[in-house]
């Protein structure tokens, strides 16, 4: 590489002109490959295209005077081009970093392998359900209320119209706070059996109208199946004002199904019975998977059960107002609400085991993701 | 409860409708039929129904058909059953004495003499298997087809086991009675009790004695049909553990004026196989149980407030005030019209689930059909708003997920054990009276015992990479209550694999602690700093191992515990994995404001990195770094980071003096760091003698922290 050297005399034949710049092109390409970095990149640089003692401009002079012919010499121009853009173009596109060539040996990457993903984390489903039924109350001008999940007998039962000793309160298998039995028994503690003991608490904080929805934790003591779980979650819903009607009460529960499940969802009202509430009813859903013609997860009957519901009963409104008189239950008048999560997100998602929910397992959370 | 269609109709002989079309009509008005099945040509339906609590009226045949006969406007047939004369003499053949009034308001005694006690034909036969009843004897049988038919429970004794006066009274201290289901049992002072002169003969209105009970041999029968007080029945139903037909119905508060009836049913069944009725019914009433049930006051019903409760029906007319009138008197109520728009309602002696003008509105509503009414919105007053903590809460939970940490939920109980290692402080752990197990004794004090579970639980099933977070409820007792604070752990076990086929890199302690930053980046704090947990007394959680674990602290307040789990836990929960676990306390980090971000000005001139290699000794912590460049208070310093951090590896050396010494040509006990700094000004490009002299204000404090620049 020291010496530029003067072209031998060739042979101007076409096979020989091209054994010869095939030559050339090998040689330029091994030059580059032992070229590791910029310095060495830029020798080959000089010893090829260099102005005066560059190799491809000593082979244009030298080949060009030799050339017999105006033919010969159009059969040499023709390759010489041909190399120059060769070394050019390796030369300019390692300058550039263009990918456009690529370095001998250079095997492509596999672009069906997986790529590398930074997954986000996973919602929880009952959580994200839960925030879904708030959402569409919200929408409807409900006000988010909370509560305690440790309550007292009072604010879970008593104050609801479940009496002491009352079979109603025999329906919600209650989990009972230890060291409790000095206290008279509506000052008692319990893990609350229902998220209700809201709807009072914001009464007695807040005269009519109100207008909250209430999603929380609650526990009951049910021993755990592939159904029940001592845990669960409920959106409870209360709607307090004058002239709230039973009629208003459907047409809340109507517009909020048809929200959360699509407009086509049609809801029936059956009678039931809440302590709480009266009248009182249970609500049904068209089935959301076969819209009402029999599946599986309707038992065929084209129906789901989701909601329980009702008009406040007059004696809630009594128990509230002792701290607020402005809850006369001649002159106003309500509807409560109430929803298990769980249920709802079971069938959503096609969940079997109630279990899977509060297990942490990350195979079945990241479905969720 | 199963109901025969069949028999439902021997009380409607106008109902035309069909078995499918009644049982979704008792359906619509609450009396649900869940299950329905044809029992073959002639049998009719069998109605598996499920009655409210409230309803205990509608848990038998006639009551269902009552509530048909209101939907469908049809008469009811009466129930009746005459007797035939008493046989010699009209003196009652029984003395009854209630002594405990407030216990039993009204006792009937029937004697019966002469009986065949033999299985049981005819209706009864037939009735009981298409319920798949058990049949025992004529006499038995009878006081459950009645209950079945009518709902009132009876009793049947062997009268010649009677000694002496029937007497309704309270049990004797020490008492005992042998019931009909074999168990010797103790008695309250607070049973009412069915006994004679001599002895016990009945757990009143739950269950019978064993000694008086009816036998193939018997011969005259004494029958029971009586009120009792439906919470007295509920206390002794459940101090003995024993649900029964009748105590359900009778805790639920039977029909006052039932017992006559019920006998004289019962009677007739018997008698149909032989025998006769000795004397008199024997009928005591107490007066005030009387007034209580069957002799109540009637309400008052006004047709405004109809309106006002049920609102819209679907044909626009509204509920027909008229129509109301006749539903509630087809359910049994008597009534007194007072103008136009009111009436006076006297109510049935078996419906005390009704008591005031909202229980017959309901009545009305619910024969109506709810689903014939309209639906309607009301209209809307108020404000809307948010808990406080809604936003921050959400704000938490969004960050975490948003960085790959999934959500879970765990349970609210946890062990004595774990309650005693994870509560913040001693004392303050709150025990459930009637736990499911033992295992959920206690609510929890910390969400960390949770996530160990969860991580746990993953890790035993060979699912190693875990990055999961809780938000929920901590409980702590204080005197007279307890206590409930937000908080949120997090979980982290195996390693980052961001795709299988290249190399995934193991969670450490800094993944953990970046969660953690991110989170309380969210936060508007004025100062924070996470150091290491003190060791011994203290916040230090024991459960986190003492050289890998810190806490944070913003404005004065520990807001989360954090690191990798002490050995000792992980050894006691078989774990055999790394695992790294935290709580952050949300009740002190909701008291913060959230982070509103305000856009700074960007400068236009160009940065300037520079790297300082520095060594220094191990004790000098980054924090102490981060504070003495801080303190330069260089504007135009617009950041600074560890780069590259070399502790060296510890190599056998015999001849050191303990038999080690650090390689990589670092002093023991010392450490390399490539600090990379960043210069930028506002104000211009920043020229070589300002960036020289920056760089020795930088290495000068990092002298004096004892470190050495590297050549």
């Amino acid at each position: 590489m020291s010496d530029p050297e003067k072209p031998a005399t060739i042979d101007f034949s076409p096979a020989s002109l091209d054994r010869l710049f095939q030559a050339h092109r090998s040689e330029f390409d091994r030059d580059l490959a032992d070229a590791h970095n910029d310095t060495g990149r830029e020798a080959v640089r000089i010893k090829w295209l260099g102005r005066k003692q560059g190799k491809l401009a000593l082979y244009s002079s030298g080949y060009m005077q030799q050339a017999p012919s105006p033919d010969a010499k159009k059969e040499v121009g023709r390759r010489f081009n041909e190399l120059k853009q060769h070394v050019e173009s390796r030369l300019e596109g390692l300058a550039s970093g263009s990918q456009s060539e690529t370095a001998a040996g250079e095997a492509a990457i596999d672009v069906t392998l997986p790529g590398m993903r930074r997954r986000p984390g996973a919602e929880h489903p009952l959580i994200k359900t839960m925030h879904e039924i708030v959402a569409v109350f919200e929408a409807m001008g409900y006000s988010i209320g909370v509560g305690p999940e440790v309550e007292t007998d009072y604010y879970n039962f008593e104050s609801l119209n479940f009496p002491p000793n009352h079979p109603a309160r025999d329906t919600q298998d209650t989990l009972l706070i230890a060291g409790q039995e000095a206290k008279p028994l509506r000052e008692r503690l319990l893990m609350r059996t229902h998220t209700s003991p809201v709807q009072m608490r914001t009464m007695e904080r807040q005269p009519p109208p109100v207008r909250i929805v209430i999603p929380g934790k609650v526990h009951r003591n049910d021993a755990a199946d592939a159904t029940h779980s001592p845990i669960f979650h409920q959106v409870e819903g209360l709607c307090v004002d004058e002239n709230i009607t039973f009629s208003d009460l459907k047409g809340t529960l109507d517009h909020a199904m048809k929200a959360l499940f699509g407009s086509a969802v049609k809801t029936r009202f059956f009678p039931s019975f809440f302590p709480f509430t009266e009248p009182s009813a249970d609500v049904q859903i068209s089935c959301i998977f076969c819209g009402g013609s029999g599946c599986r997860k309707c038992k065929q009957s084209g129906w789901i059960e989701l909601l329980g519901c009702g008009m406040v009963d007059p004696a809630v409104f009594a128990f509230a107002a002792q701290k607020q008189p402005a809850y006369d239950a001649g002159k106003i008048s309500g509807f409560a609400f109430g929803m298990g999560v769980e249920r709802l997100a079971m069938m959503k998602y096609g969940v079997s085991d109630i279990g899977q929910f509060y297990s942490g397992d990350v195979r079945f959370l990241e479905q969720f993701g | 409860m199963k109901i025969l269609s069949n028999w439902l109709r021997s009380y409607l002989p106008g109902l035309t409708a069909g078995d499918r079309e009644l049982a979704e009509a008792l359906t619509l008005r609450g009396i649900a039929a869940e299950g329905i099945f044809d029992l073959g040509p002639g049998k009719g339906f069998l109605f598996e129904m499920d009655i409210t609590t409230n309803r205990v009226d509608a848990m038998n045949h006639y009551g269902i058909a009552r509530e048909a006969a209101a939907i469908y406007g049809l008469a009811l047939a009466p129930l009746e059953a005459p007797l035939p004369a008493a046989s010699g003499a009209t003196q009652p053949a029984v003395e009854v004495r209630i002594e405990a009034p407030d216990l039993c308001g009204r006792f009937t005694a029937r004697a019966l003499s002469g009986v065949r006690i033999q299985p049981s034909g005819g209706a009864v036969r037939e009735r009981f298997a298409l319920l798949e009843q058990k049949l025992i004897s004529n006499a038995v049988d009878a006081t459950n087809y009645v209950t079945l038919a009518m709902g009132h429970p009876t009793h049947a004794f062997d009268r010649d086991k009677v000694e002496g006066a029937i007497i309704l009274r309270r049990a004797r201290k020490s008492e005992r009675l042998k019931t009909l289901d074999g168990v010797d049992r103790l008695l309250d002072p607070e049973d009412l009790v069915v006994a004679d002169e001599r002895k016990v003969l009945a757990l009143a209105g739950v269950m019978g004695g064993w000694e008086t009970m009816i036998a193939p041999e018997t011969k005259n029968v004494l029958v029971e049909a009586a009120w009792f007080d439906p919470l007295s029945i509920r206390r002794s139903s459940k101090r003995h553990g024993l649900h029964t037909d009748a105590s359900h119905r009778f805790e639920r508060g039977a029909d006052f004026n039932a017992p006559p009836l019920a006998s004289a049913l019962v009677s007739q069944l018997l008698l149909s196989s032989g025998g006769s009725v000795e004397g008199e019914l024997v009928d005591v009433i107490v007066p005030d149980a009387m007034a209580r049930t069957a002799g109540r006051a009637a309400i008052p019903l006004r047709r405004g407030e109809v309106r006002r409760i049920l609102g819209a029906t679907e044909d626009g007319r509204g509920v027909d005030w008229e129509r109301s009138q006749l539903v509630l008197e087809a359910l049994g109520c008597s009534l007194q019209v007072e103008g136009p728009d009111a009436c006076r309602v006297t109510l049935p002696s078996w419906r005390l689930d009704l008591e005031r003008e909202i229980d017959l509105i309901e009545e009305i509503a619910r024969i109506y059909g709810y689903n014939r009414f309209a639906n309607t919105l009301p209209g809307f007053s108020g404000a809307v708003v948010s808990p406080p903590e809604r936003a921050k809460e959400d704000t938490a939970r969004r960050s975490l997920l948003a960085v790959g940490w999934s959500e879970a939920i765990s349970s609210s109980f946890c062990s004595a054990a774990d309650a005693d290692m994870f509560a913040p402080q001693p004392g303050i752990t709150v025990a459930v009276a009637n736990p499911l197990s033992e295992e959920a004794g206690m609510l929890r004090p910390s969400l960390a015992p949770g996530m160990l579970a969860m991580l746990a639980y993953n890790l035993n099933r060979d699912v190693y990479d875990v990055q999961l977070f809780e938000i929920g409820t901590c409980f702590s007792a204080a005197p007279g209550r307890v206590d409930e604070r937000p908080a949120l752990s997090l979980g982290l076990a195996g390693s980052s694999a961001a795709s299988p086929h290249l190399p995934s890199r193991p969670f450490g302690f800094y993944d953990l602690k970046g969660a953690v930053e991110e989170l309380l980046e969210r936060f508007s704090i004025r100062s924070i700093y996470f150091d290491a947990l003190p060791s011994g007394a203290g916040p230090a959680p024991a459960w986190l191992h003492p050289l890998r674990s810190a806490r944070a602290v913003a404005d004065g307040e520990t807001v989360a515990c954090f690191g990798e789990l002490a050995p000792a836990q992980a050894r006691q929960r078989k774990l055999r994995q790394t695992v790294f676990v935290g709580e952050i306390y949300l009740d002190r980090l909701y008291r913060l404001p959230l982070r509103r971000p305000i856009a700074r000005e960007l400068s236009r001139f160009q940065p300037v990195r520079r790297d300082f290699s520095f060594i220094f000794p191990a004790s000098v912590r980054w924090q102490q770094i981060a504070s003495a460049l801080d303190e330069l208070s260089l504007a135009d310093l617009a950041a600074f980071a560890p780069r590259e951090i070399f502790r060296g590896e510890t190599v056998r050396d015999s001849r050191a003096k303990d038999g080690k010494r650090p390689a990589g040509g670092l002093p023991a006990d010392h450490y390399s760091i490539l600090i990379g700094t960043t210069f930028q000004s506002f104000t211009g490009t920043l020229r070589d003698e300002e960036l020289q002299r920056y760089s020795e204000a930088v290495v000068a404090a990092l002298e004096s922290l004892g470190g050495k620049q590297r050549g």
